[in-house]
């Protein structure tokens, strides 16, 4: 069994179990945010009216919120769910609420590995499709939609189809203009968005044990673009310290043995160019300097695909003694990255560069608030959709890339391939 | 169980879940208010256009994109009560049948060509098959696998025990 299949049998009291196979799996960690919690409370209220009441969460300990989507409250609706997020943790018992305002919070995806809040060998669902994301962390990260999650909420579990499992061997050197960013917007438009759909996409190779951890979160994150059911890595020195960083809480690793592919992909890094998805959809990829004649009106850092440390770090190596020629915001995507960020002196270059720095949201990347796009606006963006209206009007443009490229993109006013930016 | 209604076409593949309810609604989580901006991303009319039983015929991959239940539930608060499509996405396609909202029905790619918008369908669950009253032609529909099809007769995931 691959890692996948190995999690899975865990979970699921099995000694093997094969991709096809439908089983029950117990969850060790749920998470729900400012939007998907007030829909799995809706869901909790159909249900009453139905009969079936909800005496209490299965394990209020394994269960965390975060407030991300809405925040800072973008209108009476949104401070109204906020409120009752709030009133509902606190009445079945959910200590790990990660407030806006109050100490750390930040978006799920980031809170869930900067906090070591899911770890290696666990299941873990996510009222969010970017759960994907902490699969980096050597878990199964699924996410499911509101009912799903207030099932797992009250019984502790969930049926999971087991996917076939796509491997992609990431081999070579990766040059230091290439991000983990450019890799998957290489693969996502080679397999396109349905590519991995009910699969899962693992990610393997040198270039994988090399890279940072915050880096291999940019490969899981996206593969929800690529309609993965999960992403997901080895767990590996790299991860234990990652992890022993956060928490001394003990884990139990997995890893395959007679590791079982339906199909394997190699791409070589050396040769990868800096690549930007094009409107309207993630597998759009050109290079960026394919496209260098694009003008942009806005240079966009934030979301949990593009707004941690690292990112944070490229991005400012870019920008740092120069000047922004369009509007440029900067997100930090979790209050604790904001902090380190700005120790590291980050925060000072991006704002004497001339971009704004704003506190932690998801606000523009789903183009709820905090700064969406007019129409026929062209974003240059660290997030990771591009679909038609995700950040704003439906005739806006996203193009989506790494921190490097939408720091230079920033400085000339149009897409810009990092190495074209004097030193 | 035969289901009976009008179906609407879009044919593009990757309708997704921004186009079938946009993101600045997702702070919404009244049922009837939602239905108001089902699929407003491609069709401002589209919930006036549809009547309760309709059906809605797509491309490949609907539904793909964000995990929010908000999707089936506009759909299906406006009337819809199947989606017809090559494939779906794999979050969109288990809130349909876990939160007993609609049905996502599976057919082949050609299947897609050979219905035209606004045509009549009767839909045989049990056989699996589509009948176009309008063209007189058959289509087959890909069973479901059997847990979701026991969760399907339960209504939903919230009535099935293991
Ligand atoms: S930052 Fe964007 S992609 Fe990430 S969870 Fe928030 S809305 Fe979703």
């Amino acid at each position: 069994m691959n890692i996948t299949e190995k999690i899975i049998a865990r979970a699921s009291n099995k000694n093997t179990v094969s991709p096809g196979d439908v089983v029950f799996g117990n969850v060790d960690k749920l998470m729900i945010h400012d939007v998907s919690g007030p829909g799995v409370i809706k869901v909790f209220e159909e249900w009453s009216k139905r009969g079936i009441q909800l005496e209490k969460v299965w394990d209020a300990d394994k269960i965390w919120v975060s407030e991300d989507h809405f925040v800072p409250s973008a209108d009476r609706i949104s401070a109204e769910n906020i409120s009752k997020l709030t009133d509902w943790a606190k009445k079945f018992g959910i200590k790990k609420h990660f407030k806006y305002g109050l100490g750390q919070y930040g978006i799920c995806h980031t809170l869930s590995h900067e906090e070591a809040l899911v770890l290696p060998g666990e299941f873990y669902v996510g009222g969010d499709s970017h759960t994907n994301t902490t699969g980096a962390l050597g878990a199964l990260a699924v996410g499911l939609g509101h009912t799903d999650i207030a099932y797992a909420m009250m019984h502790g579990r969930i049926w999971l189809k087991v996917p076939e499992t796509m491997l992609f061997k990431l081999v070579g050197k990766k040059p230091p203009h290439i991000m983990a960013k450019d890799i998957i917007l290489k693969i996502i438009s080679d397999i396109g968005t349905d590519g991995a759909n009910y699969k899962a996409m693992e990610f393997a190779g040198d270039v994988v044990s090399e890279m940072s951890m915050e880096e291999r979160l940019t490969l899981t994150n996206m593969t929800t673009e690529a309609g993965a059911k999960n992403g997901i890595i080895e767990p590996d020195a790299v991860t234990d310290e990652y992890i022993r960083q956060r928490t001394a809480n003990p884990y139990r690793p997995v890893s395959g043995d007679d590791p079982n592919y339906l199909e394997e992909y190699t791409y070589e890094i050396d040769k990868l160019e800096p690549t930007v998805a094009k409107p309207y959809s993630p597998q759009n990829a050109a290079a960026a300097r394919e496209l260098q004649g694009v003008e942009v009106n806005k240079a966009y850092i934030g979301s949990c695909t593009g707004a941690k440390l690292e990112d944070l770090r490229s991005a400012a190596q870019i920008l740092k003694g120069k000047k922004v020629k369009i509007r440029t915001e900067v997100l930090p995507a979790a209050q604790s990255i904001y902090l380190k960020a700005m120790k590291e002196g980050l925060i000072e270059i991006f704002m004497e560069a001339g971009a704004v720095v704003g506190p932690p949201t998801c606000g523009a990347c789903c183009g709820a608030h905090m700064g969406i796009l007019a129409k026929d606006e062209i974003c240059v963006s660290t997030t990771n959709r591009n679909f038609p209206g995700r950040m704003g009007h439906v005739e806006s443009q996203t193009y989506l890339a790494s921190p490097l490229v939408v720091a230079a993109s920033a400085l000339k006013g149009k897409i810009t391939d990092p190495r074209d930016i004097a030193k | 169980m035969t289901l009976k209604g009008t179906v609407h076409k879009y044919s593009k593949d990757n309708i997704d879940t921004d186009v079938i309810l946009p993101g600045p609604y997702l702070k919404i989580h009244d049922h009837a208010e939602l239905s108001k901006h089902a699929m407003e991303g491609i069709d401002t009319n589209f919930s006036k256009k549809v009547s309760k039983g309709d059906f809605l015929l797509a491309g490949n991959n609907f539904g793909c994109g964000s995990s929010r239940e908000h999707a089936p539930i506009a759909l299906s608060h406006c009337g819809i009560n199947a989606v017809i499509a090559p494939s779906f996405a794999r979050i969109f396609y288990r809130n349909c049948v876990d939160g007993g909202y609609l049905l996502p029905l599976e057919v082949e790619k050609s299947t897609l060509e050979q219905i035209s918008d606004k045509d009549s369908l009767e839909i045989d669950i049990e056989k699996n098959e589509i009948h176009d009253v309008s063209n007189g032609k058959k289509f087959l529909i890909r069973p479901f696998p059997p847990l979701i099809k026991k969760i399907i007769d339960c209504g939903g995931l919230m009535y099935y025990k293991e």
